[in-house]
């Protein structure tokens, strides 16, 4: 179980760092290799994360299988920028309810491996854990753990494809090729439109290549007149027909987060 | 004090508290204090295959224990916590018991760098790395009739000061008032063959229960290292059980609680799929089984690896080994005082979270074998079930479990989480 709630949260942060994208268009390298732009492209929308300093949100989730049969989880986050580059977070599962007041604290690095700790509130324990657990899905969703850590630009190789309209927009459409060994693709496809650079579509290859889900994400909405924040995200497995829907809630910019909220004591804290 | 007089001055004080909380936050504008009400109620029954070694032992045991939890926290960084608890069990009435688990007030602030937590009531503090044991967690005392496994907790009264910054977390604990561990009663399972006195409990200090007890813990996580430092000194948590005839010629048994000092380290280093773990102590004042005063040391070291995803399949398996070790051996009052442990986790990532734990702990000093097997699986949002069995195998006589050598038990537990 433990593995589930530290899976579900991870999905979280990758969503943050999937999503939090700058309005502001940067100019591309003209006459770049197809890698070159590809690379470039996710640069541009690492950077245009940058500088929400702290949020909080709710987050449900809902996960059917292909009879339709529908089971649910809900979690609050919260997420401090640091200035080292990484960030703080921490996720407070409320449902299932057999899970409620458990929490996961998050210390990500840039270069070296996140630091976790769970709370478990039966007990009052607060359990370090390890976060090289790459693999699998999550709470039986169709989100795997590699789909949620960061996104960081230096965990892909990039190959640039073509421009294609996407809707009313026009999208970049970027291949990328996992760096882990540990990995369950072998590539992913990225769409994201020119002018904003969010993210609207993933179609995720397996290891033997083929089409395995594809993430689609809607409802963005602007935030700081800087964020833009997709509110749903669904996740569709093509092999088992199962899907997972992940709705955002009730976002919140620059709150008055502490650095002591992210600590191991804030940790025990947490309702 | 006499165990039930405890538990019913814990619930009156609990009933009490909650009210005066509710009238309070009613009275002084609801709005301002946020509340939240959760907790569980869980429906349990036990089946022993075995007919008991002892006369009065039932091979059947259900009942059911509910607790809910308050939490009110007010505008600005305070909050308090109401958690009574309380078990019904149709078999021992020993076992029917209620506790205060936590009522405590909560208050933080900033401390130059870093931060300060005061904790005022009762409350439950975990300290320790390991799975088969929890050697060095000291502050709360024993629910041993809720489990064997010795995980539940009494309630303990304390102040509880934590100082932390970047340079670790410091913490300082007062202890107010002793609590006596549980023991089963006549028709209870996993019991000595004389039931222990719950009403005639003895101490060194002449405070009895009443000798505030002191308790200091350093921690600090520093890159994949995280440990612990701890020194308590205070009457025991773990008794020393004496024979007593009465004036009768009645024989029986009663808990005596003495003075130790007790220093402690726990750590673990996180590396990849690895967690090493280490717990360690020094006691001193305490009486081993044969009543004299030694002072001694313990550890539990081991360690847990996970394989993820394993066959393709989204399950994990994780292998847990742990070595329990006590120097007085055959002069241990603990039942880890040369003993190996070895456990499967497999957590097959469903809808469900169902999650299997198998185990063995093998006794390296006799025969002993305690097989134990656990599966948990959610039900729905709401439910969650747990199904669990415990197998004493070849239990010698020389064993100091050797009174439960016929309780092997299979259980299940049915929980509704709200």
């Amino acid at each position: 179980m433990h593995a589930h709630l530290v899976r579900t949260a991870l999905l979280l942060l990758a969503i943050c760092s999937y999503i939090l994208v700058h309005p502001q268009a940067t100019p591309r390298a003209e006459g770049a290799t197809p890698e070159e732009k590809g690379l470039q492209i996710a640069r541009d929308t690492r950077e245009r994360a940058r500088g929400f300093d702290n949020f909080t949100a709710e987050q449900s989730m809902v996960l059917r299988n292909k009879h339709g049969q529908e089971s649910r989880r809900q979690l609050r986050v919260k997420v401090l920028e640091t200035d080292g580059g990484g960030n703080k977070s921490l996720f407070v599962f409320d449902r299932p309810r057999d899970v409620r007041g458990t929490a996961l604290l998050v210390h990500t690095h840039k270069k070296k491996n996140d630091d976790q700790w769970l709370y478990l509130p039966a007990l009052k324990r607060v359990k370090r854990i390890s976060s090289s657990n790459q693999s699998g899905s999550f709470m039986g969703s169709e989100f795997a753990y590699e789909d949620m850590g960061t996104q960081e630009v230096e965990k892909f190789r990039y190959r640039y494809l073509r421009d294609e309209p996407c809707a009313k927009l026009t999208c970049t459409v970027v291949e990328r090729y996992p760096t882990n060994k540990r990995s369950g693709y072998t590539r992913q496809i990225v769409w994201q439109d020119k002018g904003e650079l969010r993210v609207w579509k993933v179609q995720y290859y397996d290891r033997k290549n083929a089409h395995l889900k594809t993430l689609t994400l809607a409802k963005y909405k602007l935030y700081l007149d800087k964020y833009w924040q997709a509110r749903e995200m669904n996740m569709v497995n093509h092999l088992t027909g199962k899907s997972t829907v992940l709705s955002w809630n009730n976002y919140k910019f620059r709150t008055k987060l502490k650095a002591s909220e992210f600590t191991r004591t804030g940790l025990k804290r947490v309702r | 004090m006499p165990l039930r007089t405890a538990f019913h001055r814990a619930a009156i004080a609990a009933v009490s508290i909650w009210a005066t909380l509710l009238l309070a936050g009613a009275s002084y504008g609801a709005e301002s204090i946020e509340h939240e009400f959760s907790g569980s109620l869980d429906v349990d029954g036990r089946w022993y295959p075995q007919t008991g070694a002892h006369p009065e032992q039932r091979a059947h045991a259900s009942g059911f224990a509910a607790e809910p939890k308050l939490h009110l926290k007010g505008e600005g960084d305070w909050s308090f916590t109401v958690a009574p608890f309380f078990r019904y069990d149709g078999a021992d009435s020993r076992r029917t018991h209620a506790d205060l688990r936590e009522a405590y007030l909560l208050v933080f602030g900033e401390a130059g760098d870093g931060e300060w937590e005061l904790r005022l009531g009762v409350d439950r503090v975990f300290w320790g790395v390991t799975e088969s044991q929890h050697l060095v967690d000291i502050i709360n005392q024993t629910d041993l009739v809720e489990h064997p496994n010795k995980e539940s907790k009494l309630g303990q009264p304390m102040a509880h000061l934590t100082w932390s910054a970047e340079w670790g977390i410091l913490e300082f604990f007062a202890l107010t008032y002793h609590r006596a561990r549980t023991y089963p009663g006549s028709h209870g399972r996993l019991r000595s063959s004389i039931i222990i006195d719950d009403e005639h409990v003895s101490y060194e200090s002449a405070a009895k229960e009443w000798r505030v007890d002191l308790a200091a813990r350093y921690s600090h996580s520093v890159g994949p290292f995280d440990f612990g430092l701890s020194v308590f000194d205070g009457t025991s948590r773990d008794p020393f059980i004496a024979p007593h005839i009465d004036e009768r010629g009645a024989l029986s048994l009663r808990q005596h609680y003495d003075k130790i000092r007790q220093f402690s380290l726990d750590a673990q280093l996180t590396v990849e799929s690895w967690l090493l773990k280490l717990e360690a102590l020094h006691r001193e004042g305490a009486r081993n089984l044969l009543g004299m005063k030694e002072d001694y040391a313990a550890f539990v070291m081991g360690g847990e690896y996970t394989f993820n995803s394993i066959f393709g399949s989204a399950a994990d398996l994780g292998l847990l080994a742990e070595w329990n070790y006590d120097e007085r051996r055959e002069r241990s009052n603990s039942e880890f005082q040369n003993d190996l442990f070895y456990a499967v986790r497999l957590a097959l990532n469903d809808t469900q979270s169902t999650e299997v734990i198998a185990g063995v702990l093998a006794d390296a000093d006799h025969t002993t074998r305690t097989l134990s097997i656990e599966l948990k699986r959610r039900l729905s949002d709401q439910w969650s079930m747990k199904l669990e069995a415990i197998v004493l195998m070849d239990v010698e006589e020389e064993d100091i479990i050797y009174d439960t050598r016929r309780d092997s038990f299979v259980a299940l537990n049915v929980t509704y989480n709200f």
